[in-house]
């Protein structure tokens, strides 16, 4: 099913500009490029963290990437939705971006060094701060994460 | 040597909880034991180093000690604001502006992993802001580029948790072995509950005179150098949320640690003893090698050989590390030269490194900020 496609549920993403989804449903990250230095960063910041420049363009990010580092979370960080466990790593994409992300396995046995991830959004967890629609329902907060890639 | 900077006197109060105790007393503690140690100089300026103790922090503690009316500055700088006040304080006396400054670190941390503005509130709902996760992260760098074991990383806890026995400022003062660490709570792989510091609550204060004011035993303080880190580093010290692949990029610390050597005309082959930041196991494994103890990828075999242990030949963290101490942020890097100072006059007891004369302190932390400080006796 597609995060947020359902009629009637509310969702909305844990914050505006991170992350989309096309019309076939595939998420996507949005990230900027440097029209000075041509670095790729993730969120888009309006200045270039590698140069300082602020001119920056928004770009799709690739929606896959290498797994570059793997761990779990066991305990609730301050703040967080959702249950723990829950996978947290770095994914590098192909731009040559890391980007701290959690990861859907929460067993860092099953993951490993360079292995294929793909992007996907992942519920978090009922809005702390909702507006309700009019059955009183809240919305349900959603995230990027990445997933280990399902061999073709 | 000209415009050389003593350490006329210091100060601790210990580190660990002390419900009831307000942060402001335990500043009061630490700054009146430097201040006697010292002869109560007249001190013309105070830097206070804290994180979380809110407006003028530094203003009470003096406040409660009728020793208002001089400049006194709060300093921020994550792990490493103890270094920068120090720094500081150096650079002005260096410079002639002051003849004696008190510098004091004081904290009361919340319990539980360390809630940060750092972190945006967005990346507080993802479950980012998730600290222990993040120095895993480091460590299986640290695992996989060095080829460090858990059981090494067992070991530098269990070497640093013996050191503490003897110290009595520290939180943690019983010996566990490796079984204890490997056995407590997995937090986050590879790192374990007891591989883990503690955020906890305490203060150290120090004051620094001018050499030729100060009495001949007074230590030198030859050197105190604070750095940010560079552009595109990622999980190193900088922890931004995202970035560039860093392998070509100078850590803060080295950055630190290579001007600090320089400021004090000395290299790592010239210390006695280190007191780096162990806010995990694996943290004081990667300073070994960004402070330059070791080349890179060698860090293990210090582990290994015993180097770092008390009475081998370069013992680390011998005041327990911040694994013994626990971390009370802002006064993390003060006690680390205190230490230092106690070493160098030969007066550390049980945990005394034989012939100390050279130390080295080292923090590195949020910002990213690594400071690195050098004491001589």
């Amino acid at each position: 099913m597609t995060p947020g496609a359902e009629a009637g549920t509310g969702r909305r993403p844990v914050h505006d500009g991170l992350f989309g989804e096309d019309e076939h449903g595939g998420a996507f990250l949005l990230g900027g490029r440097c029209a000075a230095c041509d670095r790729v960063q993730f969120p888009m910041a309006p200045t270039c963290p590698a140069c300082g420049a602020d001119t920056i363009n928004e770009v799709r990010l690739s929606d896959h990437g290498t797994l570059w580092g793997w761990t779990a979370v066991t305990a609730p960080p301050p703040g967080a939705l959702g249950d723990v466990p829950f996978g947290f790593g770095v994914v590098e994409l192909p731009e040559g971006l890391r980007v701290i992300t959690r990861l859907t396995e929460p067993d860092p046995s099953r993951l490993a060094f360079g292995m294929s991830m793909q992007l996907t959004i992942i519920d978090l967890g009922p809005d702390p701060d909702p507006d309700r629609d009019a059955e009183g329902n809240g919305e349900i907060v959603t995230t990027y994460a990445f997933a280990p890639a399902v061999p073709a | 040597m000209t415009g050389a900077v003593a350490i006329a006197g210091t100060g601790m109060h210990p580190f660990g909880r002390f419900d009831g105790t307000p942060v402001t007393d335990m500043g009061v503690t630490a700054v009146r034991q430097a201040l006697a140690e010292a002869g109560n100089p007249a001190f013309q300026a105070a830097f206070c180093a804290t994180v979380y103790s809110g407006v003028a922090a530094g203003h009470k503690v003096l406040g409660a000690l009728g020793l208002t009316g001089v400049p006194i500055v709060d300093i921020e700088a994550g792990c490493a604001s103890g270094g920068a006040a120090l720094m500081l304080a150096v650079s002005a006396i260096r410079a002639g502006q002051y003849d004696a400054v008190l510098v004091f670190g004081i904290e009361k941390m919340p319990r539980g992993i360390i809630r940060s503005s750092f972190f945006e509130p967005w990346r507080e709902q993802a479950g980012l802001a998730a600290t222990p996760a993040y120095f895993a992260l480091r460590a299986q760098r640290l695992v996989r580029e060095s080829g460090i074991t858990k059981e090494q990383l067992a070991r530098v806890v269990v070497k640093n948790r013996a050191n503490g026995v003897d110290n009595p400022n520290a939180m943690f003062r019983k010996s566990i072995t490796v079984d204890d660490v490997l056995t407590s709570r997995l937090v986050s792989e590879p790192l374990h509950l007891f591989m883990l510091c503690s955020p906890n609550e305490g203060a150290a204060a120090i004051v620094l005179q001018r050499a030729d004011l100060a009495g001949p035993t007074a230590p030198t303080l030859a050197a105190a150098v604070l750095r940010s880190h560079l552009p595109g580093s990622v999980l190193g010290e900088a922890t931004p949320m995202s970035g560039i692949p860093d392998e070509d990029i100078t850590p803060p610390s080295t950055l630190a640690a290579t001007d600090a050597y320089e400021e004090a005309g000395i290299g790592p082959a010239d210390l006695d003893l280190v007191e780096c930041q162990d806010t995990d196991a694996a943290r004081e494994v990667l300073a070994y090698e960004e402070l330059g103890l070791c080349a890179k990828g060698e860090s293990g075999r210090l582990v290994d050989d015993g180097t770092t242990a008390l009475g081998g030949a370069l013992p680390v963290n011998v005041s327990g590390g911040l694994l013994s101490k626990g971390e009370p942020l802002g006064a993390s890097a003060v006690a680390q030269v205190v230490e230092l100072a106690d070493q160098v006059r030969g007066r550390s007891g049980n945990r005394q490194v034989d012939g100390a004369r050279t130390g080295l302190a080292h923090t590195v932390g949020r910002g990213a900020n690594a400071a690195v400080v050098i004491v001589t006796g």
